[in-house]
């Protein structure tokens, strides 16, 4: 009997040894998103369905995670098995060989479910690289009872002189409201994530086919000009230091008539509990000057895999978990449909909850107007419509984005800052062989 | 003989140290309060009155543990201050009582490689400490940030020792006192006032190091630095919530200072006037 028992506690121990053994962590590499967050506090779901799986966060600032998941996934450390990046970084990296193809996610993941537009953002030669954890393009969001009180209706495809009107008329400095609050704080996925997309809409393109910078031409003059003219007119004090947040505490605290801005701020800004205007909000598609581009642009926060990883099967498993439709139910049964990851999954816009979310038709119709392969009314030789996905351009597009928002503030003209921008972005394309 | 001070001199002197230590105090005292305040609050302007909520204390150790990074940040400055004492008090003697030709070279040289930027290593460092496992260890960190502050720690030293009389260390060897003994015995307890303030601030300068706390390290070694770096957000408001990770993570050090800043000013003023 003691015999049986020994043995039986030895059996239990190897037991116990081998789960441990067996047992795989994963390190996730991600910003500091509600959405994020949300699935943190929501992982004890994942771990019910997956015990053999440990998961460790790592949420840092978005310039330190991408500095920090470059320089691993460049030196093939094999630091983090799933690491959360956007659209402009997917194309990039897959091309370089740091990301593997997600082709393990399941009988039941549905990836012909992805909304197309982001699917194919997502994807390099055909092959799906990363998959959507939430996207956004951008839209208006104006203040219906200030657009009654000037005397319009906005329309649901705004044209930009509709737009620059409504700013001017909305405008009333004696009781703080500005017309409209647009980005100006520089930087690559700042003001020029705005400008680069109203620029689509005027016409403009950074590159001809030749990689020749485009910013002697009309288009990015008439671009910037009425860009500057109208915050200059109709924007508030200090624009040239505002970005996503600041204008969103603005528009919360009722001092924007208009913000033209990423279609996730709706549920910030239609949120009673943070937002003073919560219940007289509005949306509309981004401008268009009937050329037949609309100023939107298109990203996802996405979940991938580096090729570095030694835990590859178990990451697509979290993948699959964390992009799947189940996903999106197990929020909405939480926290409410308001509160689902937007912009990923057709099926979510077909579902009658979800289209109860005021602003949820106005984004599909949003993210569905961008087109990252044709992002411009001429042709182009890069994807991206809010960047060009090329590696030199987060430095590129902050010098550039840095010249206008020189021009917002008044410290140079816009014809200077077009001329530099042009001079720079010559330079740094010839440097880096695009020009021959 | 004393320069009589007048009570106007000493009223301005009082002023003007208030003023500049107000200014330099501040931007801490206004991170403080903005950890007090909501999120609407802390970006809507500046605003000395806050309403005094501690909703983004709650949602900071909701989403993150403090205690981890705590630990590891106490762990990382006090073991790479004993080991940056252990090797910079032989160093330092050696150049201070046994100095050569080059003695004033070689500390140069070691000053100079706190000007060149850490980035400037990042790769080389990074791949040294995946090859070798040190990756995200605490062990790894502890080297490192000894590495980064031993120059300043052996300067400092360097600079108590000098004030010491060297013949007071001749008696000892007259007496038959070994290497060993006249260091332990004799050198140090002299010494202690500025041993203690080059402590102080070595700790000082580990625990607020973020370069390479953040880059060498995703979860089992991340210290208050990184605990810090995580509640930035791209798409959402969080000044508040930032300010009061960041009064979490200086809090421990500003106590410390505060209790220890006689022994730190005695330190640092050690040999100032003669």
């Amino acid at each position: 009997m003691m015999r049986f028992a020994n043995a039986l506690l030895c059996a239990s121990a190897l037991s116990m040894l081998g789960t441990a053994a067996l047992a795989e962590t994963l390190t996730i590499a991600t910003v500091n998103n509600g959405d994020m967050i949300r699935m943190q506090a929501l992982t004890d779901d994942f771990t019910a369905k997956h015990p053999d799986i440990e998961l460790n966060w790592v949420t840092l600032e978005e310039n330190i995670l991408r500095e920090r998941v470059t320089t691993d996934i460049a030196t093939q450390g094999g630091q983090y098995d799933v690491m959360t990046i956007g659209t402009y970084e997917v194309p990039i990296w897959a091309k370089q060989g740091w990301l593997l193809p997600l082709d393990n996610l399941g009988d039941d993941y549905d990836v012909a479910d992805i909304i197309p537009a982001i699917a194919g953002g997502l994807s390099y030669e055909g092959k799906l690289y990363a998959a959507p954890f939430y996207g956004e393009s951008s839209f208006v969001m104006y203040r219906t009872d200030l657009m009654e009180k000037a005397g319009l209706t906005m329309p649901d495809a705004p044209t930009w002189d509709f737009i620059a009107d409504a700013a001017r008329k909305m405008t009333d400095r004696e009781n703080g409201i500005n017309g409209i609050c647009l980005r100006g704080k520089a930087g690559w996925g700042e003001n020029m994530a705005f400008l680069t997309a109203l620029s689509n809409a005027f016409g403009a393109r950074w590159f001809d086919m030749d990689w020749k910078p485009q910013f002697d031409q009309p288009a990015w003059k008439n671009t910037l000009q009425s860009y500057v003219d109208l915050m200059n007119e109709a924007g508030p004090t200090g624009a040239s230091s505002n970005g996503f947040n600041e204008n969103l505490a603005l528009f919360q605290q009722g001092k924007c008539g208009m913000w033209i801005d990423a279609t996730v701020a709706a549920s910030f800004v239609s949120n009673p509990a943070d937002s003073t205007v919560a219940d007289k909000v509005g949306y509309a598609l981004a401008p268009d000057t009937g050329l037949g581009k609309r100023g939107n642009w298109l990203w996802a926060w996405s979940l991938a895999v580096p090729a570095g990883t030694k835990n590859a099967d178990a990451a697509q498993t979290f993948v699959s978990w964390a992009t799947s439709k189940a996903y999106l139910e197990l929020v909405a049964s939480k926290e409410g449909w308001a509160n689902v990851p937007p912009g990923t999954r057709t099926s979510l816009y077909e579902n009658p909850e979800y289209a109860k979310v005021p602003f949820a038709k106005m984004t599909l119709d949003s993210i569905n107007a961008a087109d990252p392969t044709k992002p411009t009314v001429d042709e182009v030789p890069y994807v991206g419509v809010q960047f060009v996905a090329i590696p030199e351009f987060q430095g590129l597009g902050t010098t550039v984005g840095q010249l206008f928002s020189a021009a917002l503030a008044g410290q140079m003209s816009v014809d200077d800052a077009l001329a530099q921008a042009q001079s720079v972005a010559t330079r740094e394309m010839t440097r880096a062989g695009y020009i021959k | 003989m004393a320069r009589a001070v007048t009570t106007r001199t000493k009223a301005i002197n009082t002023a003007v140290a208030w003023t500049l230590a107000l200014v330099i105090f501040f931007p801490i005292l206004y991170t403080i309060i903005t950890s007090l305040k909501t999120e609407s609050e802390a970006i809507a302007g500046f605003d000395l009155i806050p309403s005094f909520t501690i909703e983004s204390y709650i949602a900071v150790q909701t989403q993150n543990d403090y205690f981890k990074p705590f630990m590891n940040s106490v762990i990382l400055a006090v073991g790479s201050t004993i080991l940056a004492l252990i090797v910079a008090i032989p160093a330092a003697w050696a150049m201070a009582f046994s100095p050569t030709k080059r003695t004033k070279d070689i500390l140069m040289w070691m000053l100079s490689t706190k000007m060149m930027p850490a980035v400037a290593v990042l790769v080389p460092i990074y791949l040294i400490f995946l090859r070798t496992g040190l990756m995200d260890t605490r062990i790894g960190l502890t080297v490192m940030l000894m590495l980064i502050n031993l120059p300043i720690v052996i300067w400092m030293l360097y600079t108590y020792f000098r004030e010491i009389p060297g013949e007071i260390l001749e008696a000892a060897r007259m007496d038959g006192a070994s290497l060993w003994n006249e260091i332990v015995y004799i050198l140090t307890p002299m010494a202690v006032p500025g041993i203690a303030s080059t402590m102080l601030l070595n700790i000082i300068l580990a625990w607020n190091e973020s370069f390479w706390t953040i880059q060498l390290t995703t979860t089992n070694a991340a210290p208050l630095t990184a605990f810090i770096a995580s509640f930035s957000s791209p798409q959402g408001l969080f000044w508040a919530k930032l300010s009061a990770a960041s009064t979490l993570a200086i809090a421990p050090i500003l106590i410390m200072g505060w209790f220890s800043q006689k022994q730190l000013v005695r330190g640092l003023t050690f040999g100032a006037v003669k």
